[in-house]
């Protein structure tokens, strides 16, 4: 049996000022997505998301796009990404989450790719445009037998009846987009406070991680007024670009954020 | 065989909406809308009036006589090229901006790759007076100068796209990158019969009124409503599916699609998305797809920008999977061959697009009389470059 699932543990010990940071596999280099782990475990992440990338990445901006290509040029694909991650519960004890596109993930297989991420001690999956019907009726089984929480996102525009309808089928968190919006997007995420206290009082079964938009300890902090926790990933993309000392760069820069 | 869509947008293993939730309200008023919007009787009368005044319907089927001779078949060329602004894509353009302007918005994106449906955009966004944007790769604002001028002085916003292979996979994904950024006051017109669940059949409908008039016709001229072949391009797939879409039930006409083999099938450059390609999911809709084993959307290669895409519409894989249609290609050299072919035997200088559709006359074994339908879906104005190239 595999250990109880991180992100549940996570979220029984802890449910505010929850940090969860995104990092493309492969980037800044093929081989530095261990060292990127470590890094952010050493400095306080609380969730790690690691990006598959993708030639078509439809809901990121420029940053993020760009990290997917420079990846993809280095050669990263799911079965490196696999290999790379077979060793990570030596050292890694914080929850990791997989975030991609499904075109790659349906090519490598969805009941292989659940096993595979099941094995190496992965605790959930974001896929954004499976959708919801999809889900429910082809693949639920399939994460959930793996240990999966499969995290969803909604918007701002989402509507209510959707948003339970999501929380009802989620497990893990939910990914409350701060505004609608690709990736980087840095829209002032203090204007979007109606929306998080509407999701805070609707009570929903899941916790919520706010993300888009992310960048500082005023920006996380606005956002973890309303929420459980948030997640930062094009303004950490940004720093890796062009750093020598992966390690030193983290610590930087999640003390900027935390502190 | 049903080659109509289910209620969550599937033709058979194809289709469907896979969009991040950004998109989900746009998308999801589309689906709930869409059949109401275009069958209300006032839609559909501001529809057939600007169909006739403005673009011009019906347009012509014209008797071929000195191909019918050379290939021995009765050849018919459905005229969409003479549709004002030079190609069927302004029959979804004022379809969709008359549904836009009945769901309130202002704002106009539009992905292009030839520039066609970049200018058939355009052109419907300045008869309504709503501000227009355009994305188009970089490669094909090159090769397709002459429709960035038109779009521009139609006042239309042309929005370089320098990501990928800079051509139109690429500009779509910038397309859909600003409807995310832009959920409330914006409408996107998909060019074809791609993107999620409602454009696929949404844009078919539009389209199928080339295939209504060639029934018509060709019942006037020949006293059967029904071809033996019906012979359209495909990019996308919505000049195709309009030409095929009131055929699909009838077996005894054989549907031929024509895809871009570019420097040939196996050349490594090349369009040729059901030879080439797998299921996967791109822009929206599960379909075949030209990928690499990892899932990696490939860059495909055509001289023609509007053939230059990785995909098809989910009805055309359908189609493909079902056997309903017959797939076939030309390659760039082939379909420049049949370029100057049907210029100077017919006096008609198609698109390089359409002029892959002329080329499998000459793969094709007629009978005498088979009734023969291209469907000649633009004129080769924006080409002009490529082909003076040729000559010299
Ligand atoms: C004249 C012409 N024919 C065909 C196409 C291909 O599009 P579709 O396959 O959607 O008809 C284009 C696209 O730009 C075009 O301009």
């Amino acid at each position: 049996m595999r250990p109880k699932n991180r992100l549940d543990k996570l979220f029984a010990e802890k449910n505010k000022d929850i940090l969860n940071v995104y990092c493309t596999a492969g980037y800044p280099h093929l081989e530095s997505t261990a060292a990127v782990m470590q890094a952010l475990q050493q400095n306080g992440a609380d969730i790690i998301e690691i990006g598959m990338p993708y030639s078509d990445p439809l809901a990121d901006g420029p940053v993020i796009q760009q990290s997917n290509m420079t990846a993809l040029e280095h050669g990263m694909s799911i079965p490196l990404l696999f290999d790379q991650l077979g060793k990570m519960r030596d050292t890694i004890h914080i929850p990791v989450i997989l975030m991609g596109y499904l075109n790659p993930v349906l090519q490598y297989g969805m009941a292989a790719f659940c096993e595979a991420a099941n094995k190496v001690g992965v605790d959930g999956i974001i896929l954004p445009d499976l959708p919801i019907h999809e889900y429910e009726t082809e693949f639920r089984d399939l994460f959930l037998s793996n240990g999966l929480h499969f995290i969803f996102l909604v918007t701002p525009d989402t509507p209510e009846a959707r948003i339970r309808k999501i929380d009802s089928l989620s497990s893990g968190f939910i990914y409350a987009v701060s505004s609608s919006s690709t990736t980087g997007n840095t829209a002032p995420i203090e204007q979007q406070e109606a929306y998080f206290k509407k999701l805070q009082d609707m009570n929903l079964i899941n916790p919520i991680l706010v993300g888009f938009g992310i960048n500082d300890s005023t920006t996380f902090r606005a956002a973890c007024r309303y929420s459980n926790g948030a997640i930062i990933g094009s303004a950490y993309i940004r720093t890796l670009t062009d750093v020598t000392d992966i390690g030193m760069a983290t610590k930087e820069f999640l003390n900027k954020i935390t502190g | 065989m049903s080659f109509n869509v289910n209620e969550h947008g599937y033709y058979g293993n194809y289709g469907g909406a896979y969009i991040p939730e950004m998109l989900y309200p746009n998308v999801n008023i589309l689906q709930e809308k869409y059949l109401s919007i275009i069958h209300e009787p006032g839609f559909r009368q501001e529809f057939h009036q600007l169909l006739t005044d403005y673009v011009g319907r019906p347009t012509p089927l014209f008797r071929a006589n000195r191909l019918s001779d050379k290939y021995g078949a009765r050849i018919y060329l459905k005229r969409e090229d003479l549709c004002h602004t030079g190609a069927h894509k302004i029959n979804n353009t004022i379809g969709q901006i008359l549904l836009a302007g009945r769901l309130g918005k202002r704002r106009i994106i539009a992905e292009t790759g030839a520039g066609q449906h970049g200018v058939a955009t355009a052109t419907v966004c300045a008869l309504k007076g709503l501000e227009c944007v355009v994305y188009m790769g970089e490669k094909d604002i090159e090769r397709q100068a002459p429709n960035v001028a038109r779009m521009k002085m139609l006042g239309a916003t042309v929005v370089p796209v320098s990501s990928g292979s800079k051509t139109l996979k690429d500009a779509t994904n910038e397309a859909i990158r600003d409807w995310i950024n832009n959920p409330l006051d914006t409408h996107y017109i998909i060019g074809s019969v791609v993107g999620p669940h409602p454009y696929p059949d949404m844009v078919a409908r539009f389209q199928s009124v080339i295939s209504e008039e060639i029934k018509k016709q060709l019942l006037d001229q020949t006293g059967n409503a029904n071809p033996a072949y019906v012979i359209a391009c495909v990019g996308g797939g919505s000049n195709a599916a309009g030409a095929f879409y009131h055929f699909l039930d009838e077996e005894q006409v054989k549907l031929i699609a024509v895809e871009a083999a570019g420097c040939g099938i196996h050349s490594g450059k090349s369009a040729a998305t059901t030879q080439l390609g797998r299921p996967g999911i791109l822009h929206g809709s599960k379909s075949l797809l030209m990928q690499t084993a990892d899932g990696q959307i490939t860059e495909p290669h055509s001289i023609s920008a509007g053939l230059d895409y990785p995909g098809i519409g989910p009805l055309h894989a359908h189609l493909y999977e079902s056997g309903r249609a017959i797939f076939m290609s030309a390659t760039d050299a082939e379909a420049l061959a049949s370029a100057f072919e049907l210029s100077r035997m017919e006096g008609i200088i198609p698109a390089l697009e359409t002029a892959h559709a002329v080329f499998v006359l000459n793969k094709l074994n007629f009978r005498k009389d088979d009734v023969v339908v291209i469907c000649l879906s633009g004129r080769g104005d924006k080409d002009l470059d490529t082909y003076m190239k040729y000559i010299s």
